[in-house]
């Protein structure tokens, strides 16, 4: 008998590993080209020095009084932006989870918006409202733009929909009859909520806390915007160090600290993900909304509904009323004219360069992406494709910045010399918009059920028609998702593209920067009005993607 | 032989699911495996069809070792226990899955398609969506699924499970004429022996991954091989005893056995009709414990009044079944009773 098996399990062993490997390969290749190798050269060029290791570079410069500056600012507005979003955004998952009430589905989509508006339109939109000459400056004369109010206000702008979608999106989900039956058993309300719900939703609070405090903690866009001299993030550190004051050295130091940082909270997060995993009694979303009862449900539905006109749509609107402040659409008409100044091209011309690339990047994410997803959910799925899941969370939380600044080093010579090549914007963008197609994909993926798959095999379906007849038709909807998001996050992608994308072929986050670089009201007018422009087309992209969305896709 | 299973061992953990079973199907034969959950019948089914690779021992079909083989090129037939239709495909489309797959042409498909809608009772539901169908309707329109590309050997796990008892017993008859007029070669699995019984041609009882016993099933029920098979067929009268001639004694005292028994330290079933009832104060000394009825008879519950023997169920005819409380005598009768292995 012994004889048997170890003639049976060596053939069968090869084979599921020959096919695991088949699945694995393109996207481990596009990491380790394009991630693992420029991050490589970073901590090459930062710590080795005449082919020595020079470890006492990072002491030498964690001991600086700026840098240790940028890292506690860095650190306490991240937690300061968490508190404040969850404190904002906690009522809001609530009221959209466990309430009916008219334009609900118009409102939860209006709420998503600002999460994938690009950081740099939401930095123009929190200038035209607390800058210099901004609404609130022309009403009561006050600027928030030199504190560091209007740095965490936009960071509770961006990241309200996160905590709505974690925290609200399971909320709904739980049954409230487990509430109920608590109170069967004489507990009051509140005891009710904090030994039944609390519990059970603590996973997914903590889960997009951390999500958020990433976001926050490597938030570039914004702060390069709104931090004016005076507040500068590791990130936007990273980014002075190597464009401004060329000290590769440092800015190599840096970003292994941050690295190591991120690395931390996603490991952490991929716990409290697990965790949530954890079995709870979910039933369909729609069973549990109803309608508010009450004046106290009125008050905190009006409360949300009042914070969410305040904070995410006045913004906005500030925005678009700005870009239409000349006369005949003056700005927009503006932005066709190319006098040379800032661009080598007319400002309108980085509409198309945008759309192509995000075509390109949504292309290459998609297809790496959803062959790391079909992967991860084969059911022989073993430890080694498991900690590749994780892998691929990685750029997202380890900052565009590092991105661009590893392309920059590592790119340019040969064996790989993409420098002139048209295809390294969209690569960078790509590997940030991976991530999101993985995790749209992912829980759509796993739920098909397998046996499905074996009923489609055992009729004689080869390996490659089960993909085709069942997992495709079940995840097309999912895949349309993922291609979306990642079209969204690769046209509002400003940390990377801004270190290669090249003078002549700029994307429109890339020009709004400029612009605002730049004084004179002509410039600041024509930020806006291509904000607009791009705030416009992330928000279309996102209310098509709306319409397909099911319960069940994804976390984001 | 048709199929062959040698040794076939599957092992989850450390736990062997499957120990060393050995099976054989001939052509149009059908068998029916029979065990309560968890003794491995499922992943008998699995290893056949080749979800489930065997950690020793070897499958074969028509004499070929399968080993290696995928599911798709094995010619088997599935029908799974919740049917698993494809739900974003209508009736005819799920129908046609299979042929489609062995690359039969359109027209080749639809009449097929229309020609087993017919066979299992479903004229003309091609179009229908598979959510719209009752539970006897997806159970149908699977076993036209798995029927279509005409597969050597089908398989069903839990056929009847999912349905109410009236449909089960329509259904399972027929099953029967079914398979029966079109010479299917059947290996399905149950836990519940009266569809094993009423399906097939030999039934196979499986315990802890290993087969119990194997035979036609008036064999099986009438002489089952051991306690647990005695015990999962439902019976509950079975006694340690030492049978010596045609005399076993245990706690029920002298207990006669059919000539020819087995000798020595054994177990003995008493079935509930070999339990007859006399007057008190003959025979074995009884009260009645409980009374259930069964329709066709009352099931009496007996506790032994003298020595420690444990319960005895009694069937009786309903008019002459005594009270709860009664004092009964028992006496047995040879020809219900079996010496078990």
């Amino acid at each position: 008998m012994d004889l048997a098996r170890t003639e049976v399990r060596p053939r069968q062993g090869v084979r599921n590993a020959a096919a695991r490997l088949g699945l694995v390969a393109v996207p481990v290749a596009f990491f380790a080209v394009f991630f693992a190798y420029p991050v490589a050269a970073i901590v090459t060029r930062g710590l080795k020095t005449g082919g020595t290791w020079q470890f006492g570079r990072i002491t030498d410069v964690l001991a600086q009084p700026d840098i240790r500056h940028v890292l506690w600012f860095t650190t306490w507005q991240a937690l300061v932006s968490t508190a404040l979003t969850l404190l904002v955004a906690l009522p809001g998952a609530y009221v959209f989870a466990r309430f009916d009430f008219p334009g609900k589905q118009v409102l939860r989509a209006v709420v998503t918006v600002p999460f994938v508006l690009p950081t740099v339109v939401v930095g123009t939109a929190f200038l035209a409202l607390v800058g210099r000459g901004g609404l609130l400056d022309e009403w009561w004369g006050v600027r928030l733009d030199t504190t560091v109010w209007a740095i965490l206000l936009a960071h509770v702008f961006f990241n309200y929909a996160v905590v709505v979608r974690t925290v609200g999106g399971l909320w709904a989900q739980l049954d409230p009859r487990q509430e109920e039956a608590a109170r069967m058993l004489g507990a009051s309300r509140l005891t009710a909520w904090r030994t039944v719900t609390l519990p059970a939703l603590a996973p997914a609070v903590a889960a997009a806390a951390l999500m958020v405090f990433l976001f926050t903690f490597t938030s570039f866009g914004v702060v390069q915007i709104l931090g004016g001299p005076t507040f500068s993030t590791l990130e936007v550190e990273i980014y002075r160090q190597t464009s401004e004051i060329f000290d590769l050295s440092t800015a190599a130091v840096l970003t292994l600290i941050q690295f190591v940082a991120v690395g931390a909270v996603l490991a952490l997060h991929a716990w409290t993900v697990r965790r949530r995993e954890t079995a709870l009694r979910l039933v369909d979303a729609s069973m549990t909304a109803r309608r508010p009862r009450g004046a106290g449900e009125w008050g905190l539905l009006a409360g949300v509904v009042g914070s969410i006109a305040v904070l995410l749509f006045l913004p906005l609107a500030v925005l678009v009323q700005r870009s239409l402040d000349a006369p005949d659409f003056g700005y927009y008409r503006a932005l066709t004219r190319s006098d040379g100044g800032v661009f080598l091209v007319a400002p309108i011309e980085a509409v198309g360069n945008s759309l192509e690339y995000a075509l390109a990047a949504t292309a290459i994410a998609v297809v790496v992406g959803g062959l790391a997803a079909t992967a991860l959910t084969r059911r022989d799925a073993g430890r080694f494709v498991r900690g590749f899941d994780a892998l691929l969370m990685l750029p997202l939380g380890v900052s565009a910045v590092t991105v661009g600044f590893g392309f920059l080093i590592s790119l340019d010579e040969p064996p790989l010399d993409l420098r002139q090549s048209w295809i390294l914007v969209p690569l960078a963008q790509a590997l940030v918009g991976v991530p999101f197609v993985v995790r749209t994909m992912l829980p759509v993926l796993r739920a098909v059920d397998h046996r499905l798959r074996e009923a489609a095999a055992v009729l004689g379906a080869t390996p490659w028609r089960v993909w085709r007849e069942i997992d495709l038709p079940m995840v097309r909807r999912a895949l349309l998702i993922a291609a979306g998001f990642a079209f969204a996050v690769s046209l509002g992608e400003f940390g990377a593209t801004v270190f290669i994308a090249r003078p002549d072929n700029p994307t429109l986050p890339v020009a709004v920067a400029r612009l605002l670089g730049r004084a004179g009201d002509l410039n600041y007018g024509q930020a806006m009005a291509l904000s607009t422009i791009l705030m416009v087309v992330c928000a279309v992209a996102l209310l098509i993607l709306e319409r397909l969305r099911t319960d069940r896709t994804g976390e984001f | 032989m048709l199929l062959s299973l040698q040794g076939a061992t599957v092992r989850f953990g450390g736990r062997a699911v499957l120990d060393g079973v050995g099976l054989e199907v001939a052509e149009h034969e059908i068998v029916c495996v029979l065990g309560p959950s968890g003794s491995g019948k499922s992943t008998l089914l699995r290893a056949v069809a080749g979800l489930q690779p065997l950690d020793a021992g070897r499958v074969s079909l028509d004499g070929h070792d399968q080993g290696g083989v995928p599911a798709h090129r094995r010619g088997v037939g599935l029908m799974f226990q919740d049917h698993q239709l494809f739900p974003q495909r209508d009736v005819g489309a799920n129908v046609a899955f299979g042929l489609r797959m062995h690359g039969a042409g359109k027209g080749q498909q639809d009449e097929r398609v229309r020609e087993l809608l017919d066979l299992v009772g479903l004229p003309g539901a091609g179009r229908r969506a598979v959510a719209a169908l009752s539970g006897g309707e997806q159970q149908r329109v699977a076993l036209a699924r798995a029927l279509a590309p005409r597969p050597r050997l089908l398989m069903l796990d839990e056929p009847l499970g999912q349905l109410d008892r009236s449909l089960r017993e329509r259904l399972v008859v027929e099953l029967r004429e079914l398979f029966g007029r079109l010479g299917t070669t059947v290996l399905a699995v149950t836990h519940d022996q009266g569809e094993a019984f009423a399906l097939a041609d030999r039934v196979v009882v499986m315990r802890d991954g290993r087969i119990a016993q194997s035979g036609t099933p008036l064999e099986v029920w009438q002489r089952p091989a051991d306690e647990f098979v005695a015990r999962f067929l439902g019976f509950e009268n079975v006694v340690d005893g030492t049978v010596t001639g045609e005399a076993a004694d245990t706690a029920w005292g002298k207990v006669p056995v059919p000539p020819g028994a087995a000798q020595g330290a054994r177990s003995v079933l008493v079935r509930p009709a070999g339990v007859r009832l006399v007057a008190a104060g003959e025979g074995l000394r009884c009260t009645v414990a409980a009374r259930t009825f069964k329709g066709t008879h009352v099931a009496v519950q007996l506790h032994p009044s003298e020595g420690d023997g444990p319960r005895l169920e009694a069937a009786c005819a309903l008019r002459e079944a005594p009270e709860v409380g009664d004092a009964v005598g028992v006496e047995f009768d040879a020809a219900e009773i079996v010496v078990l292995g």
